[in-house]
């Protein structure tokens, strides 16, 4: 496997190869968007308890999870970059953060939209929440080390650090759920075994999780190409870059 | 279908005021995030771009120097 | 090993001695803080002693990231850092009697001014004992999680308002399961378990920051 990767830690290899994921990732991204979205907001029964106010459901819960799925992923780069010495892993760190951060914010704006309707406030200190809540603080604290320093080197691999120092917190907001009684739904999808939402509810849901996925994908892969360019723009394939470019 | 006509889609079963604010903020900030990358990424090729022709400025200078 | 551990602990209280000021602001800031409090929301002691758990840990935690900023700083502009990192002991072990020696300065205080605290807010003697057992095991904690940030921020030049970022939504768990646990000693119910938690933490702490604080060092120096 490592003799497979190796090329892969050269940058130029890393940029192309990315580059070739992204529209993959795009092409996966576009159609389950437009799918889930329209099934989710108009063909979705409406929820018997909770009636249309439930179809927030369709971007609170992609947004809630793929931001764990981010930070997950930035914790394994973060580690893959300190143990392994590899920069590239922790400039995927650094592409990661701010679509984390964003996805953490919308499901903290869409929970707070959502909880308005149903519990008659804006804001309600539930354990998830919360939890979100103290998940977008970290987010913010990484970017704002990666951006504090001016040597993007060492801002990789302090916000490496901080990335894995964050994975403590990544339990507790798991169990976080079971620590406090809160008024939010247990978790939803989970129980497979018995299922609490409808399959007609459902799929459309998994649609949008798998959308949100992609889409995050394609942000990071984007993202990680800038990085490199930026840190690599004095050598010569980038500098070839910018000339075919200027070119064309 | 769960709706029968377009308004009655808007209305959202009384809750169209959260329902689109959600998604509403929701498309805002993946496009301004989207913005900031495609932005970044353009800011990073023009600074690349710009040092470029300073250097071929600077050289093409001392060219004619040498010249003269 | 353990004379090198020693030797660091006694430079740090030594030059902390030498100006006195460094170990008694931190305090009388807490002290400070703790007494706006009733000033702000009226002496009701019914009132005052169910929030003087999350005041006090508060004012705690404030206090600490007060204190934070000298732990590497001096070293770091003097290069006795570099010094230490080039010594036959390692890195980790020579930190963490750094840490040792911080929290005799700032965390060991704020234990000893507690019962002060304690009367102010008119808190009971099940929740005042709650309180010093949650600060015995939380501020070694919070010394440790602490010296991470200090220690990925120590090189920049505007490092004080980002530590604080980053450091105080780790600290948010030890600030739960405290506060519960004196709410939970008020109540006259067991807090056993919230304690257990803490000194989880507080195990996990011990062994595993020391590496983060020289690694997130080794950045900060390069």
């Amino acid at each position: 496997m490592w003799k497979w990767l190796h090329p892969y830690a050269k940058a130029e290899h890393s940029y192309a190869l990315a580059g070739k994921l992204m529209p993959w990732f795009l092409v996966l991204t576009i159609p389950s968007f437009i799918i889930g979205i329209v099934w989710g907001l108009a063909f979705a029964p409406a929820d018997y308890q909770q009636g249309d106010s439930f179809r927030i459901i369709y971007i609170h819960v992609p947004a809630a999870m793929m931001a764990m799925a981010a930070y997950s992923t930035m914790a394994i780069a973060a580690f893959i970059g300190l143990v392994w010495q590899l920069r590239l892993a922790e400039m995927a760190v650094a592409a990661a953060a701010p679509v984390g951060a964003i996805y953490t914010f919308i499901a903290l704006f869409t929970g707070a939209a959502w909880g308005k309707p149903m519990w008659g406030a804006w804001w309600v200190w539930d354990a998830r929440l919360t939890s979100e809540l103290i998940l977008l603080f970290v987010y913010m604290g990484i970017i704002a080390l990666y951006n504090a320093f001016s040597d993007k080197v060492l801002a990789g691999r302090a916000a490496s650090i901080l990335t894995l120092v964050g994975v403590i917190n990544l339990p507790i907001i798991h169990f976080s759920v079971v620590w406090w009684n809160t008024l939010h739904q247990g978790a939803t999808i989970t129980k497979f075994e018995q299922p609490s939402i409808a399959t007609e509810m459902l799929i459309p849901l998994l649609i949008m999780i798998f959308s949100f996925a992609t889409f995050l994908g394609v942000m990071i892969l984007y993202r990680f190409r800038s990085e490199l360019l930026q840190r690599e723009q004095h050598r010569a394939w980038v500098i070839k870059l910018v000339q075919i470019k200027g070119r064309g | 279908m769960a709706f029968t006509s377009f308004s009655d889609f808007i209305a959202m079963g009384g809750y169209s005021f959260y329902v689109w604010l959600a998604y509403g903020v929701s498309i805002v900030s993946v496009i301004a995030l989207i913005t900031h990358s495609v932005l970044t990424r353009k800011k990073i090729l023009k600074q690349v771009e710009q040092r470029l022709q300073r250097e071929k400025r600077i050289k093409a200078a001392n060219n004619r120097e040498h010249s003269l | 090993m353990f004379d090198a551990f020693v030797q660091v602990v006694r430079q740090d209280l030594l030059a902390a001695f030498r100006h006195q000021s460094a170990i008694l602001n931190p305090i009388w800031f807490f002290v400070i803080v703790v007494t706006l409090f009733p000033l702000g929301l009226g002496s009701d002691p019914t009132l005052l002693s169910r929030i003087a758990p999350g005041i006090i840990w508060v004012a705690a935690l404030l206090a600490a990231l007060l204190s934070f900023e000298r732990l590497f700083k001096d070293d770091f502009i003097d290069g006795s850092l570099e010094q230490m990192m080039l010594s036959p002991y390692p890195l980790a072990w020579l930190v963490s009697a750094k840490i040792f020696g911080h929290w005799v300065l700032t965390g060991l205080p704020i234990l000893l001014v507690s019962p002060l605290l304690a009367v102010f807010l008119s808190l009971k003697m099940d929740a005042f004992c709650a309180l010093f057992l949650t600060l015995l095991i939380g501020t070694p904690i919070l010394s440790l999680l602490g010296a991470i940030g200090v220690a990925l921020t120590v090189g920049l030049r505007k490092g004080g308002i980002l530590l604080s970022l980053i450091m105080l939504p780790f600290s948010i768990p030890i600030l739960i399961f405290s506060t519960m646990a004196i709410e939970a000693a008020s109540f006259g119910q067991s807090y056993l378990g919230f304690i257990a938690l803490l000194l989880a933490m507080l195990v996990g702490a011990i062994t595993l920051a020391p590496f983060a604080i020289a690694a997130a060092l080794r950045v900060s120096v390069s």
